[in-house]
């Protein structure tokens, strides 16, 4: 019997050191042995995840992962989605539960240097606004006085509403949910006098109400979001990886490379750029540690980002966030979408 | 002598074989792997902070907090730091866990008796009320009185309410309030004061009153005084009181005393689910009294009411307090639930909203689990100290 427990306890030892060792593997590395991305995002948020009436995710968030597993393995399939609560999301990615965080999350300061993690490239900006009922009446944030306001735990809306509240006076009170859902209901049985979200969250969340008519989203706009996607701090490699996916979707888009015509373009281009990106000259693929036509697979599977863009809030989705004129146009527009150079 | 040949043979056995040996090493081995374990954990965690580029430390609990609390108790706004707002949260915690456990165990225990009612109709329903309850999660119960009952009120505007004094509506509960311009240090170091003179008068006259029969002169000179006394600081504190009346205002009323809407529903789903777990400990408890009891009380000439009150529940109580106990415990942990429906009690404030914006998880984990760790301890020594007086003396 003794024998059986000290067995069992050097084993138990061993097991212990041995995924102790296992955990200072680079994320990359792991993600290629596992077989599969383990991309973090939230419950529900139309236009960034969201699963659709075949049960399948879909959203701006959701291509980007797509497109960091076509890179890596080739196959947009090859992610495992975690909807976790708000609260959990970066609990979520320094616990190693996720490779990727991408559920709308802004990219400010304290997350960037005291949560553990590293942010990487804005893919949405947006800025928090409010959303009423028509019938109060109220045509700027200034006549809220007094007013109670949803909003979700954990997110910068929470923190900008106070200052905004506290500058100019207002004496907001603010109920504080942990889930969507719940706090989307409480809003809409007029628990609150108004929803505070990012623009593009309000616009989502008016399309879900039963007569999206009878709401306002009042037209300032309290901040600066920039929805970002983020990894563990400290992995280079892997940032690398993610934060290249990005660029390739946006240069795409600047090249006139969309999943439509990538195959033509791997065939007959000429411009050295597009070869480059595609992978046919150069090696840009092997510091990354990825195989050669990972960004072919990327634009192939996903598209690229003025593709993502309109199939999940451009002006024929739901959302129908018009992308003219925002700070989501690239560069040579007049936008803030700007891919580094692929050289 | 044999005790030589006894001497000489435990001498024959190996070390090992020596049962005091064999246990002494089992338990330093135990130890070993205990703090082998802690180690590692400790190591563990420290390294992977290391890793990310992350500290470990308080200081954060000085750092103003800079988010607002719907509901507090305690004088609060986002310019004050996160220590505030985990005694913000604390404070929140104990008052719904206080509320649910005395207005749960009292609920509880007549839907106990009345579960052993003779008239069925009034058993049945009582059976009924403790079998739904009782088998529905805490949390749906929490949603679905969130959204369901108190979500439906009416808005604002057109509130529920019983002249100026008290207002219902979707937001939740207000009632007309008094400020006073006394501090609260004041008006409770005047009622101990008050409460422990009173104390004293009787505890001097007792040993007058064992004598004879009757106080001594003093004793009623003392009351007299006393009340005087507190009239007079009734009449000081009404003088320094102003009402302070719920208006319409904007969007909400202002003024007055508020209970918002998710404390309602969190209390009122929380009670409800208690009292069932509280109905059944009571029905076990008045179970396990004999029969007989009851029979012999009746014979007597004891009325129902009689016979429960005198020869029941005092003796129930002893098998009662126990499992009383742990459902007192449970309310507590279960108040963490109220956090689904936007409740700010310590998980809520401190361990989402302040967790999410520190970044110190451990560190703020450790304090929360540290205060639902003293809290139970002291629930259970506090009931544990009282069933231990009221178990059957045995001389």
């Amino acid at each position: 019997m003794k024998k059986i427990t000290m067995t069992l306890m050097a084993a138990t030892t061993l097991l212990a050191v041995n995924s102790y060792a296992e955990q200072t593997k680079s994320t990359l590395e792991s993600v290629k042995e596992r077989g599969y991305v383990n991309c973090v995002i939230g419950n529900a948020f139309p236009g960034f995840y969201s699963l659709n009436k075949a049960g399948e995710w879909q959203g701006m968030d959701i291509d980007l992962c797509r497109g960091v597993a076509s890179a890596v393995f080739g196959d947009a399939s090859k992610v495992k989605f975690v909807p976790v609560q708000w609260a959990q999301s970066f609990t979520s990615i320094k616990s190693g539960k996720g490779d990727i965080l991408s559920k709308g999350m802004t990219w400010t300061l304290s997350r960037d240097a005291a949560q553990g993690l590293d942010f990487l490239d804005t893919y949405f900006y947006d800025g928090q606004g409010f959303m009423v009922r028509k019938d109060l009446g109220v045509t700027s944030i200034k006549e809220l006085a007094g007013a109670t306001v949803c909003v979700l735990t954990g997110t910068s809306s929470e923190l900008n509403i106070a200052d905004y509240s506290r500058t100019h006076n207002l004496d907001i009170k603010t109920v504080v949910f942990d889930d969507s859902s719940v706090r989307n209901t409480a809003f809409f049985n007029n628990n609150c006098d108004a929803l505070t979200n990012d623009k593009s969250g309000l616009a989502s969340q008016r399309s879900a109400a039963a007569v999206p008519s009878d709401y306002i989203i009042l037209p300032e706009t309290i901040s600066k979001e920039a929805l970002s996607f983020a990894v563990r701090q400290n992995d280079s490699e892997w940032a690398n990886v993610v934060k290249w996916t990005f660029a390739a979707m946006v240069a795409a888009e600047e090249f006139g490379v969309n999943s439509k015509n990538v195959d033509k373009m791997l065939a007959e281009s000429q411009s050295p750029v597009v070869k480059r990106l595609l992978g046919t000259e150069g090696d840009l693929n092997s510091g990354l540690g990825l195989p050669k036509e990972w960004a072919y697979n990327v634009i192939k599977n996903v598209g690229n980002y003025g593709e993502v863009y309109e199939r999940n809030v451009g002006t024929d989705s739901v959302l129908g966030l018009d992308r003219k004129g925002t700070l989501n146009e690239l560069w040579i527009n007049g936008g803030l979408m700007y891919a580094k150079s692929f050289r | 002598m044999i005790q030589p040949s006894v001497s000489k043979s435990s001498t024959n056995t190996s070390f090992l074989n020596n049962s005091a040996n064999r246990a002494v090493i089992l338990q330093v081995v135990v130890l070993a792997a205990v703090l082998f374990g802690l180690w590692f954990l400790f190591a563990n965690a420290s390294d992977n902070l290391n890793r990310l580029g992350m500290s470990f430390g308080f200081d954060f609990l000085q750092v103003t907090a800079g988010f607002d609390i719907s509901w507090s108790l305690i004088p609060y706004d986002p310019g004050m730091t996160y220590w505030r707002v985990f005694l913000v949260g604390i404070i929140n915690t104990l008052v719904l866990s206080f509320c649910v456990i005395f207005v749960g165990t009292i609920i509880g225990t007549v839907v106990g008796i009345l579960r052993l009612s003779n008239n069925p109709l009034v058993s049945q329903m009582a059976r009924w009320y403790v079998e739904v309850v009782r088998n529905v999660p805490l949390l749906i119960q929490i949603i679905f009185w969130f959204t369901v009952v108190f979500s439906t009120l009416p808005a604002p505007r057109k509130s529920f309410h019983i002249g100026q004094w008290l207002f219902l509506n979707n937001r939740g509960l207000y009632v007309i309030s008094t400020e006073s311009t006394m501090s609260w240090g004041a008006i409770f170091a005047i009622l101990g004061a008050l409460v422990i003179s009173l104390y004293a008068l009787f505890y001097w006259s007792k040993p007058y009153l064992r004598l004879t029969g009757s106080r001594p002169t003093g004793f009623y000179i003392g009351l007299a005084l006393l009340a005087i006394t507190s009239c007079w600081c009734v009449w000081f504190f009404a003088d320094s009181m102003t009402l302070s009346i719920p208006t319409l205002k904007g969007f909400n009323y202002v003024d007055g005393a508020f209970l918002p809407a998710s404390f309602g529903a969190a209390f009122v789903a929380m009670t409800v689910y208690r009292s069932a777990a509280i109905a059944e400990t009571v029905r076990a408890g008045m179970q396990s009294i004999d029969r007989g009891q009851h029979e012999a009380a009746f014979t007597i000439g004891f009325s129902r009411f009689q016979s429960l009150r005198l020869i029941l529940i005092p003796q129930a109580v002893r098998s009662i307090i126990p499992p009383m106990t742990n459902s007192w415990l449970a309310a507590t942990k279960d108040s963490s639930l109220a956090v689904a429906i936007g409740f700010p009690e310590l998980v809520s404030v401190f361990m989402q909203t302040s967790m999410n914006q520190t970044g110190r998880a451990i560190e703020i984990i450790f304090m929360v689990m540290g205060f639902y760790i003293f809290i139970s301890l002291l629930i259970s020594y506090l009931l544990n100290k009282y069933n231990e007086s009221i178990q059957d003396k045995v001389r």
